[in-house]
């Protein structure tokens, strides 16, 4: 084999004799860590596995719903099933997922340092989020949910009968997982900086999960005091919401999407992070516009407090109060945009490679595109009084967080993976699955732009009463099993690169960033000595980046079976 | 055989237009999708062409790749600054529309309970799950929930309102072609959500007449008016054991009350509407009259939603105090003018 990259002569330098990984091979030793590595491997496992659970349960509501009238569930089995498949998703998946797994890897070696500030703190968030799944087990196991993952009151806290007070519970306990995972980013970006790391040569990763550290510690405990509210007036019948106790509705809506609206950042801001880092990368240029990206990050945190609001333009509240958070929901549009130029922009005069990641970011920036463009039909208020709690919602949101945030995961996995692992995966493998992700994805969800506009209201199991719909719920059914293909496919390459997979050496991508200058797998303590950073972020020249071929490149072209995994 | 498969199916591409609000409701619709493909064909051209052109191993110019520009940022930032602000008003100005309605509209109420949508027609026809209406008339619907929150939709007309506990919602319409709507509850409900629903049926004006005229072609539960049972409520309940033609020590008059703007004990001033009569049964320590204490029993357990619809019914056409305020209060039952 030749040298992996001209650039980086230490791939030729002997493996390192110990890393994250073989250091210590006991079941204790994994779960009793304090390695941010380990417990980023132990969070990675686990979101799979809840992702696997919800997106099975996905694929049974898309089944069901091919038929006006239904293929094979009760309505009450329905509605556990969608409630269960947004809890899982939700608090399960995507508040986690990029954080504590990505995340929780890369942030201390992003900015050179050994760990987060708290490891301890770390492993107990990884705990609390395990307690937290296994209760939602224990109510599904007593019968389920069927609040639908917003819990609105008073149905939930008055006439639901099944198991809500448990599932709250585990939301309640996973947020303060969230909490402290937040806390520890924030004071070890603060804190832990490797000496030159300025804040403008931070990575733009780094930045967004800054900002999305702000909201969870900001936004986390006004969710769980909303929810133990609600578990007070169901248990204890104190009235906050049910005017039947003398309490008011609306105002559970608005202390719940306080937080759930600024949740929709925590999910999609460090995908954007994630995407700034493949997209500089495979186009070898730096960032265009850094402090815009940067700062847009921290826009859409702050803005984002401020447009709850628009999930109420037809509950009862105000038109005038509908109009003030109206027109702040059309400002945050407005940093996402700038980010999507920026990222267009970068690619201008790069050097560009085609590769894994790369497919996945470009993916990630059609899809998102989509989805933050028909936000502004749901920030009209207007256009919102007919599309609001139709199918039309669930399109949008499922492409800013199933094709967006969804995507920045499965793209930041692959780029990281020989990282994480030191192994090279299956590149054409790679690529086939993020297109068949792409096509699928857009098959499924689509349709359901057009079911919406037609008036097809979401929750629901049954459409007989006006059958119309059907051509869109097959198209959209189909579409979920092509997507099903493009998912499951990177488990099964990149569990076989583990055994079968091509040594990735330290910088198989040819990649800037402090993360990269250390061995793949990385020792326990991350670096063998403290780096000093002496340049900006992305300090990558396109045409020195012509002349230079990766590890990536070569398998990229003279692709041996025998090799990476086929 | 595939073809015919799919000639099962229609392929309808938007709902029906058929009331006054749904044109220029799609006019938005389809000048933000205008905007929304725009936008994404010159991003996605902009990444193809960047990306083929630039491609590693492609000759292409690469020098001097620019890292910042302040004044493709600040135009990048404008412009959708403005379209955005453009869109804001024009929206808004729709939906303030949608959310005034004429004067003299004619009131509908509707009570959503699970699962199912209680009509209730102002001369005393009620229907469930069906709503008649004559084409060209201002229709605006009052609606209340008894249970959780509802949500009353009629893409057909481009308009939804949540239907909540405890407060009234309002919205109206203008429907410009006869024909039958599907009406769908929109907000998650519980077990059987997606089966509350139903149709409206809009009629021209002689079929209306004439179904009306039918009784509505249903078994009417009665035939009073929800005016004339408010009456009777009224006299079931002895509500005029205090409150009777003026003000008395017992209790404030409600003759004239509609409208009228109420000084409470804590200071406050509230116009006298629906909202507050239905309070003042439910939970009339709220708001104490000025001058009273609280001395009026709630009415929450007894009283149905649609009894207090028709109690407010009966309330609105109790004119003016016909005598001054007397000193004593009048053993009496009754009110001089219901009689
Ligand atoms: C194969 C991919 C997926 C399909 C086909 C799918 C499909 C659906 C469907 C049909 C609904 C029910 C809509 C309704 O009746 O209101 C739904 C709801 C939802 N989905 Fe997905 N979904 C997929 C993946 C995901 C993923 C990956 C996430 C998050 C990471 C997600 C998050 C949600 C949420 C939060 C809801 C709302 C649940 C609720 O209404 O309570 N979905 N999805
Ligand atoms: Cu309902």
């Amino acid at each position: 084999m030749r040298a992996s990259t001209v650039k980086n002569p230490a791939a030729e330098a002997p493996k390192p004799e110990s890393n994250y990984l073989n250091n210590g091979h006991t079941i204790a030793s994994w779960l009793l860590t304090k390695d941010h590595k380990r417990i980023a491997i132990l969070y990675l496992i686990s979101v799979t596995i809840f992702f696997a659970v919800g997106s099975f349960l996905a694929g049974l509501i898309r089944a069901e719903l091919i038929l006006p009238r239904g293929v094979m569930l009760e309505n009450e089995t329905y509605n556990k099933i969608f409630t269960l498949h947004g809890v899982v998703m939700i608090f399960f998946f995507l508040i986690p997922s990029i954080p504590a797994t990505l995340g929780n890897f890369l942030i201390p070696m992003m900015i050179g340092a050994k760990d987060l500030a708290f490891p301890r703190l770390n492993l107990l968030s990884w705990y609390l989020y395990i307690i937290a799944g296994l209760i939602a087990i224990v109510a599904i196991a007593m019968g389920g949910v069927d609040t639908g993952w917003t819990f609105y009151a008073p149905y939930a806290s008055m006439y639901s009968n099944s198991q809500v007070s448990l599932t709250i519970g585990a939301a309640f306990l996973a947020g303060f997982s969230s909490i402290f995972t937040g806390i520890n980013f924030i004071v070890t970006i603060h804190k832990m900086r490797a000496p030159g790391m300025t804040w403008f040569r931070l990575p733009l990763y780094v930045w967004g999960h800054y900002s999305t550290s702000i909201i969870i510690i900001l936004g986390t405990p006004v969710v769980a005091i909303t929810l133990l509210m609600l578990l007070a007036e169901r248990t204890l019948h104190l009235g906050f919401f049910s005017p039947e106790l003398g309490g008011d509705p609306v105002l559970f809506q608005h202390l719940f999407w306080f937080y759930s609206h600024p949740a929709v950042y925590i999910m999609i801001l460090p995908g954007m992070g994630v995407i700034s880092e493949i997209i500089t990368c495979f186009s070898r240029r730096r960032i265009f516009g850094y402090e815009f990206v940067a700062f847009s990050s921290l826009a859409i945190a702050g803005l984002g407090f401020l447009v709850w609001g628009h999930h109420l333009y037809v509950s009862g509240q105000s038109m005038y109060q509908g109009m003030v958070f109206s027109i702040i929901t059309f400002l945050v549009a407005i940093p996402s945009a700038v980010k999507v130029f920026n990222w267009s922009t970068t690619i201008f005069k790069g050097s560009v490679r085609l590769q894994t990641p790369m497919a996945y970011a470009l993916g990630f920036m059609g899809l998102f595109l989509v989805g933050g463009l028909t936000g502004l039909y749901l920030s009209s208020m207007a256009t919102d009084i007919h599309l609001t709690d139709t199918y039309f919602v669930v399109a949008h949101f499922h492409f800013v967080m199933v094709g967006g945030a969804v995507m920045a995961m499965l793209g930041g996995v692959h780029f990281w993976w020989p990282k994480m692992t030191g192994k090279m995966y299956n590149e054409h493998l790679g690529k086939l699955s993020a297109a068949i992700t792409f096509v699928g994805f857009n098959l499924t969800f689509l349709p359901q732009f057009a079911m919406g506009y037609l008036g097809m209201p979401r929750r629901y199991h049954y459409y007989y009463l006006w059958p119309d719909f059907q051509i869109y719920h097959i198209l959209s059914t189909a579409g979920a099993f092509v997507l099903a293909i493009g998912y499951a496919m990177p488990a099964f390459y990149l569990l076989w690169s583990l055994k079968h997979g091509k040594d990735a050496g330290p910088n198989p991508w040819g990649a800037k960033g402090l993360e990269w200058t250390t061995p793949s797998p990385p020792p326990t303590e991350n670096f063998t000595t403290i780096p000093i950073v002496t340049e900006e972020a992305y300090n990558y020249d396109p045409e020195l980046a012509e002349r230079e071929e990766t590890l990536a490149d070569m398998l990229e072209h003279d692709y041996s079976p025998e090799g990476a995994g086929n | 055989m595939p073809g015919s498969l799919l000639a099962q199916f229609n392929m309808p591409l938007m709902p029906e237009q058929a009331s006054e609000f749904a044109k220029p409701y799609d006019s938005i619709f389809f000048a933000t999708t205008a905007l929304t493909v725009f936008f994404i064909v010159v991003v996605v051209i902009m990444i193809t062409v960047f990306v083929i052109r630039y491609r590693h191993g492609v000759k292409a110019d690469r020098s001097n790749a620019p890292t910042s520009h302040m004044l493709l940022e600040i135009t990048w930032t404008a412009v959708p600054f403005i379209l955005a602000m453009g869109m804001f008003f024009w929206s808004s100005y729709l939906f303030v529309q949608q959310r005034i309605p004429p004067k003299d509209a004619q009131e509908i109420y509707v009570i959503g309970k699970q699962w199912m949508w209680h009509i209730q027609h102002p001369n005393g026809i009620r229907e469930n799950n069906e709503l008649h209406v004559p084409v060209g008339k201002d229709i605006k619907l009052v609606m209340i929930a008894q249970d959780v929150i509802h949500s009353f939709y009629i893409p057909a007309f481009r308009m939804k309102q949540d239907v909540v506990p405890g407060r009234y919602t309002m919205q109206w319409f203008k429907a410009t072609k006869p024909g039958k709507y599907p009406i769908f509850c929109a907000e998650y409900c519980g077990t059987q959500h997606s089966e509350m629903g139903g149709y409206v049926y809009v009629m021209s004006q002689a079929d209306f007449d004439k179904w009306q005229a039918n009784g509505g072609e249903k078994v009417k539960e009665t035939d009073l008016t929800p005016v004339a049972q408010g009456k009777a409520l009224f006299e079931r309940y002895r509500c005029a054991t205090c409150h009777v033609d003026a003000d008395t020590e017992r209790g404030p008059t409600l003759f004239g009350l509609v409208g009228k703007t109420r000084d409470f004990t804590d200071g406050s001033k509230k116009v006298a509407d629906r909202e507050y009569v239905r309070e003042s049964i439910v939970s009339p320590e709220k708001h104490l009259v000025k001058g009273y204490d609280n001395t009026m029993a709630t009415y929450k357990d007894d009283i149905t939603e649609d009894q207090l619809l028709y109690l407010y019914e009966y309330i609105r056409t109790l004119g003016g105090p016909s005598r001054k305020p007397a000193s004593a209060p009048a053993a009496t039952n009754q009110t001089g003018t219901t009689r």
